[in-house]
């Protein structure tokens, strides 16, 4: 993986509580045996009318959405079910951080080992960050802070391993695979 | 003082956490299946790992599989999507080159996944048990620490046996009381996510504890567990006892002789010490629940059937949208809303005492015209076993169809899809938009609700129905 140190981009905003993986990624997509070319599918339901044209009202289709990296949600986000499905489609995307008050557990760390980071913050930070939408921030993991033009830094948490780990581009096997010896004296003791 | 987590836990921790890094956490049993699979063992595959403990992963094909009748290969891509085809394919593969025991189309032992484990004696108290699914914590009805994970998670378990973990927040769940008629398990669960909100579990372990829990039966219990990630918990448990241990015995992957009195007579210490303490508790009295209906687009937006849907509080973009998707209104009952579809199923309510419940309401009546229904064991067993005691008479007479063990209707994976915009009485877990088919409606609810509305034609309350 490639180290990841801070991600600087305008931010695009969803502003509902609880969007579910089943949102970012309809199950419907997940018979694929990769985990390429997700992208195209994200928010599929959302983005795209019956008929398969964009729909002009949702945010990723609007001219100040294209490029962006981070993403704000309401609270919640990734809530239900365990597809890396959903980190893949938003990697895939283009986006590379989701920020709210609240990150449902299974997603936040599927998103951690793939290199996307997400970012929960304050009530305040948040509640202006939705209200200021394509605002050009940077989320810098190094100092774990989030900078908003003419506020103070933000800071965020994250586990201090998911964040070496991502600092310094490492996968996570590596470590489990260390500890090889750990595991044999763990499966003869215990049988 | 420890409770049955903290038991759990400490006896499953290879290397403890420190501030640099999380536990590396034993894992006893590994679930897998064909969706959420393939890309982990490509990541073996990349890195020349095998699969360490073959043994301790069992597999199987749920998810994207027909639930009509298929004997062979070239059956299935007739049926299939050429890409649901192509994952069943994959499964075979992988389990066929890392060694792995896999139940598939033709096994007498297959099913949903969270069903076959508790079948075979597979899943059993004290264990740490994962899979590439978030209803994996339905097996902590056992007496199990068990959740679901992500695929990179399932390459780390195939190959390492072990997973990363930071020990969650402990939340005591208090149930008293006594159910009454027409109330089943999944209207406590539902309660209980509606009281605590689709986030209240975030960051914790979840014990369902209290005098309403030992008169439950275990697939009872296993409804409650299971949905327990439907308010985003990391697991969801109960402490063994009799019900347990009977349920266990002589199933085939269970101990057998000494080591099973063995066994039990350590699973008799798992219960949370009398003077545990939570991080959290709350209490809640399982004699004053009604039946619970899904009026929105997650699990916490929940009412009693004879309540109404209540009107969004504030700017809650959110609440606003779900209630536009669902085409409800605030102040008005479900009760009496047309059905299109009515589902029984799913690793949540899928088990035989669930047709049982459903086929007691719709005995001796027809599906109204308006609905299908779609009936779905949980397992091939279930199957067999529901057809002895001749439930799939009781609902192919009544008009409804009775299918093949698979997830199914649940996830809409398999071609079981709910059209755009109707409206699914569903046993399943999810009400999220678009969860049983793009546009689709759906109304979560127990077996019982769900028979009574397929008779019905509208959303119906069992109470009536049930002698």
């Amino acid at each position: 993986m490639e180290p990841i140190k801070s991600v600087t981009s305008r931010t695009v905003v969803i502003p509902l509580d609880d969007i579910d993986t089943d949102q970012i990624i309809p199950a419907r997509f997940l018979t694929t045996t990769s985990r390429e070319g997700l992208g195209k599918h994200l928010f599929t339901d959302w983005r795209y009318s019956s008929d398969g044209t964009p729909n002009p009202d949702f945010v990723l289709n609007t001219p100040g959405a294209t490029g962006a990296q981070i993403l704000v949600a309401g609270r919640n986000f990734g809530c239900g079910s365990s597809r890396e499905h959903a980190p893949w489609a938003l990697l895939d995307y283009g986006l590379r951080v989701a920020i709210s008050t609240e990150i449902a557990d299974i997603f936040f760390n599927n998103a951690l080992k793939n290199g996307f980071i997400p970012v929960v913050v304050d009530a305040t930070t948040h509640a202006w960050l939705l209200e200021n939408p394509g605002v050009e921030i940077t989320v810098d993991l190094e100092s774990s802070t989030v900078s908003i033009p003419g506020r103070e830094p933000v800071p965020f948490s994250v586990d201090r391993f998911a964040r070496y780990c991502l600092l310094n581009g490492l996968d996570q096997m590596d470590f489990l695979t260390q500890h090889a010896d750990d595991i044999a004296a763990f499966e003869a003791r215990t049988g | 003082m420890k409770s049955l987590f903290d038991k759990l836990w400490d006896a499953h921790v290879v290397v403890p956490q420190t501030a640099e890094t999380p536990a590396i956490l034993y894992i006893d049993l590994h679930l897998i299946h064909e969706v959420t699979s393939p890309q982990a063992f490509d990541l073996l595959r990349a890195r020349n790992l095998k699969v360490r403990r073959p043994d301790r992963t069992l597999a199987t094909m749920d998810h994207s599989i027909p639930t009509v009748p298929v004997s062979s290969l070239a059956e299935l891509d007739v049926v299939s999507e050429s890409a649901a085809a192509r994952q069943i394919r994959q499964i075979m593969k992988n389990c066929e080159e890392f060694g792995i025991e896999l139940k598939d189309f033709k096994s007498p032992d297959r099913g949903i996944v969270h069903i076959i484990g508790p079948e075979l004696g597979a899943t059993q108290p004290g264990k740490t048990i994962v899979c590439g699914d978030s209803h994996t914590s339905t097996h902590g009805a056992f007496g199990a620490l068990a959740f679901g994970i992500g695929t990179t998670e399932v390459a780390h378990v195939l190959a390492t046996q072990c997973m990363l973990q930071r020990k969650p927040k402990s939340f005591a769940i208090n149930l008293t009381g006594s159910l009454q008629r027409g109330v089943s398990a999944k209207d406590i669960v539902l309660r209980i996510i509606g009281e605590i909100g689709v986030d209240g579990g975030t960051g914790y372990a979840m014990e369902y504890r209290g005098s309403a829990i030992g008169p439950l039966s275990m697939d009872e219990r296993m409804t409650i567990c299971n949905m327990s990630i439907e308010a985003g918990a990391r697991a969801g448990m109960m402490a063994p006892d009799d019900t347990t241990f009977e349920y266990l015995a002589g199933r085939e992957l269970a101990p057998k002789g000494g080591a099973w009195d063995a066994a039990v007579a350590r699973w008799r210490e798992l219960p949370s010490d009398p003077d545990a303490t939570f991080d959290r508790e709350i209490s809640l009295d399982v004699s004053a629940m009604k039946p619970m209906v899904t009026f929105g687009t997650n699990p916490g937006m929940v009412v009693a059937i004879d309540e109404a849907v209540p009107a969004p509080s504030g700017n809650d973009k959110a609440f606003a949208k779900a209630l536009d998707y669902m085409q409800v209104e605030p102040g008005k009952l479900l009760a009496g809303t047309p059905v299109d579809v009515v589902f029984v199923g799913s690793c949540t309510n899928a088990r035989l005492s669930d047709l049982e419940a459903a086929a007691s309401i719709v005995k001796g009546h027809r599906v109204a015209d308006n609905v299908r229904m779609l009936v779905v064991p949980g397992s091939q067993r279930i199957k067999n076993e529901a057809e002895a005691k001749g439930l799939d008479d009781i609902f192919r007479a009544a008009g409804a169809e009775w299918r093949e063990p698979g997830c199914s209707m649940c996830i809409a994976m398999n071609g079981d899809i709910v059209a755009p915009g109707r409206l699914a009485v569903s046993t399943s877990n999810r009400n999220f938009e678009g969860r049983q088919g793009s546009g689709a409606r759906t109304v979560l609810a127990s077996p019982l609700t769900a028979a009574a509305s397929a008779i019905s034609g509208k959303i119906a309350d069992p109470r009536q129905l049930v002698d």
